[in-house]
């Protein structure tokens, strides 16, 4: 009896704690905490990593969408505000004083210098940022769109269809992806001036799209492969379920998982194609401000000694192929269970509370009190 | 125990073969198999493993592996099943015919929540159910199931073992089909979840007058609530009869090897029936049991037996009995 009551009431309690008032508030706090689990469990290393990743990126998403009040000057302005039609880009009647210097070594009033067409650096890089950031939404998003369900329906049908699909995309993925890239923005670009279509970034973000399509199909085929076989898949089936449905219903949500990790590394990869396209000049067309380009532009002013036109677009891309990357390698240790658990062993010589902590359990001093209990139960019996 | 139910046919299946094709050839798992389910019957289907139960119920429901062939007639109704359209296929799966699986623990997307389970499956009829209906319709059928509808919000992994089969069948059922075929449904169960289950699959097959198919190895099930029994052996039916008659006087040696070899409470001795069964990609000349039988004689291993009647409703396919020879051996019949 004695017993009894012992264990009876702490059990009754932590509900009576939690329940009763659990308005939407809470519930959400609750579904946060649970969301944020694997985040508390990771590796600290891997959240410095994610945090610094997504620092850098913010950072350079911030300045290209508020490009426009924060760059000081146009992309292609070349005089004061006052003279500058940011129309057709022009500076009607600006005379020589009113031009900006070329060539000027970064002041106070240039921080980052100018180029020879009397742009300003600074602004070049900011309005890079956009260009970048366009670029990779666009092309990833293709890559995404074609590669994914593409994927999903070649694992799940399998057969002919599958290994044609293989064969394609590994050809595809064999190329070497800077050529391809340059042959697709090439052909695109005469194409679409053909045609008379004014649309500057779509053949560079079509090329690297294109290069990235492998890697989802690839990913998305094999998880699919395995996740088909799940008993819950046949049962569906049994259920009358068409192809269609058990694909996006039932085995999409179940491989997902494999694609926010992929997004990020593919994101700084796409980055460094943008800006290898623009540097060979297929990419995007001078004078919109693209890194790359840039570069390209500044080489002569290098060898000159005019180190500036070339150096900040290029920490540029360091930056941000750096946070993205930085972003992508920590989520895969967050969201990889096996990383997970190896980073929790790391850190054993914590105190039992501490440990309850880092391994994310809601309530460390309810956890530490139920062995307790457990113990002093068995003792009295 | 025959209900006697109206002499109307749900499904009959004649001649039903399933040959898988493997790298030495085909390998026949159900060969030559017919039957009859009237509404409102049950069958059971026992025998060992690899005997071909499971196949045939998946055949039932054309759910079998790719590379695998049938051929025969299974007749659902008025419906032919042995090649039609998929299209068609994927109607009467889940509203004619349902099929209740061995692990229930792995058959609900777990990523999905069971009122999202009920709004796929019924949606896959009726496209023009709207989504309020369909969760409305599956929390009936959970509450029929004994599963309060305030759960339908759920996700699988909150369900034991047990509700989760019951969700299952509810599932199954939601759509009202006329047969509902359960392949070993309790095998991962406890006793206790097993009699509910077996319980409700009863009372399903009573109140909505469905057609039974359970499958399974154990005997006690089936004869607690099976109408009629099919044994099997080596992909054929060797007896099929009412489950009394059946299991008070079995006709065949193998039936009663099978009956021996029960386990009950008061079993001191365990009795087996000795050897395995045969390979079916080279299955012997006559009967495929003779290697087994301890009833063997000489025309065991050359003839082939076929399913005849023994008894008024009870038939077996054994040279014992003399109508199994096939016409042209019927002279030399053992006298």
């Amino acid at each position: 009896m004695a017993t009894d009551t012992n264990t009876s009431a702490p059990l009754a309690e932590p509900p009576a704690q939690t329940d009763p008032s659990s308005s939407p508030l809470t519930r959400l706090r609750k579904r946060l905490e649970h969301a944020l689990r694997p985040w508390r469990r990771a590796n600290p290393g891997a959240r410095y990593l994610v945090i610094a990743g997504v620092l850098i990126t913010l950072m350079f998403l911030v300045m290209a969408v508020f490009a426009d009040t924060v760059a000081p000057f146009g992309q292609d302005q070349y005089c004061s505000d006052e003279f500058f039609n940011p129309e057709n880009g022009a500076c009607i009647g600006a005379g020589p004083d009113e031009q900006i210097p070329n060539r000027a070594a970064p002041s106070r009033q240039y921080p980052f210098g100018t180029t020879d067409t009397r742009f300003d650096v600074l602004s070049r890089v900011i309005l890079g940022a956009r260009i970048a950031f366009a670029v990779v939404a666009f092309s990833t998003a293709l890559a995404m769109l074609i590669g994914v369900p593409l994927g999903l329906f070649s694992g799940y049908i399998g057969g002919r269809f599958d290994k044609v699909m293989v064969l394609v995309m590994d050809s595809i993925y064999a190329f070497p992806s800077l050529l391809l890239a340059l042959i697709i923005a090439f052909a695109l670009g005469l194409r679409l001036e053909q045609l008379g279509i004014d649309a500057p970034f779509v053949p560079a973000a079509v090329a690297v799209g294109t290069v990235y399509i492998p890697q989802y199909f690839r990913v998305i085929r094999n998880h699919t492969l395995s996740v088909k076989e799940e008993p819950f898949v046949e049962a569906a089936r049994s259920l009358g379920a068409s192809r269609t449905t058990i694909v996006f219903r039932y085995i999409f949500f179940n491989v997902v998982s494999s694609i926010p990790v992929l997004f990020t590394l593919n994101a700084a990869d796409a980055v460094l194609t943008l800006a290898g396209l623009g540097f060979l000049g297929y990419g995007i067309r001078f004078p919109t401000a693209e890194w790359g380009l840039d570069v390209n532009l500044g080489l002569a002013d290098s060898v000159a000694g005019f180190w500036w036109t070339a150096f900040w677009p290029g920490v540029a891309i360091t930056l941000l192929v750096t946070g993205l990357s930085l972003m992508g390698e920590g989520l895969n240790d967050i969201v990889n269970p096996l990383l997970r658990v190896k980073g929790y062993r790391g850190k054993v010589k914590l105190s039992a509370r501490e440990s309850l902590k880092l391994a994310g359990d809601r309530d460390p001093d309810a956890m530490e009190a139920a062995p307790h209990r457990a113990g002093t139960g068995e003792a009295s019996r | 125990m025959t209900t006697a139910a109206t002499n109307q046919h749900v499904l009959s299946v004649r001649n039903l073969r399933v040959a898988y094709s493997t790298p030495t050839g085909y390998l026949h798992a159900v060969d030559d198999v017919s039957f009859d389910l009237s509404a409102g019957e049950s069958l059971g289907v026992v025998g060992e493993s690899g005997c071909g139960k499971s196949t045939m119920g998946k055949a039932l429901m054309q759910l079998l592996p790719p590379g695998a062939q049938m051929s025969g007639s299974v007749q659902l109704k008025d419906d032919e099943l042995v090649g039609v359209s998929r299209r068609d296929l994927r109607r009467i799966r889940g509203e004619e015919m349902a099929l209740v699986f061995q692990e229930p623990m792995t058959r609900l997307d777990p990523l999905m929540k069971i009122s999202t389970h009920f709004v796929e499956a019924i949606r896959a009829h009726r496209p023009r159910t709207s989504k309020s209906a369909a969760r409305e319709m599956g929390r009936k059928a959970m509450a029929q199931m004994g599963i309060p509808p305030t759960r339908a919000d759920n996700y699988p992994h909150e369900f034991s073992g047990g509700m989760r089969q019951r969700i299952m069948i509810a599932l199954g059922v939601v759509m009202q089909p006329s047969i509902i075929v359960a392949d070993e449904p309790t095998t991962a169960l406890d006793v206790i979840v097993e009699a509910q289950i077996l319980d409700l699959l009863d009372r399903l097959r009573r109140d909505e007058d469905l057609g039974l198919i359970l499958i399974t190895h154990n005997l006690g099930i089936v004869a607690e609530t099976c109408d009629r029994v099919a044994v099997m052996y080596a992909g054929r039916i060797v007896e099929l009869g009412p489950v009394e008659e059946v299991f008070t006087t079995p006709k065949h040696p193998y039936t009663q090897g099978l009956l021996r070899s029960v386990i009950s409470v008061d079993t001191t001795e365990l009795a087996s029936i000795e050897g395995f069964p045969p390979d079916l990609q080279h299955p012997p000349a006559g009967c495929r049991f003779a290697p087994r039988c301890d009833q063997v004689f000489s025309d065991c291993p050359v003839t082939d037996p076929r399913l005849t009647a023994v008894t008024d409703h009870t038939a077996a396919a054994c040279l014992l009995y003399d109508g199994a020879y096939p016409p042209e051996h019927r002279e030399g019949a053992h006298a």
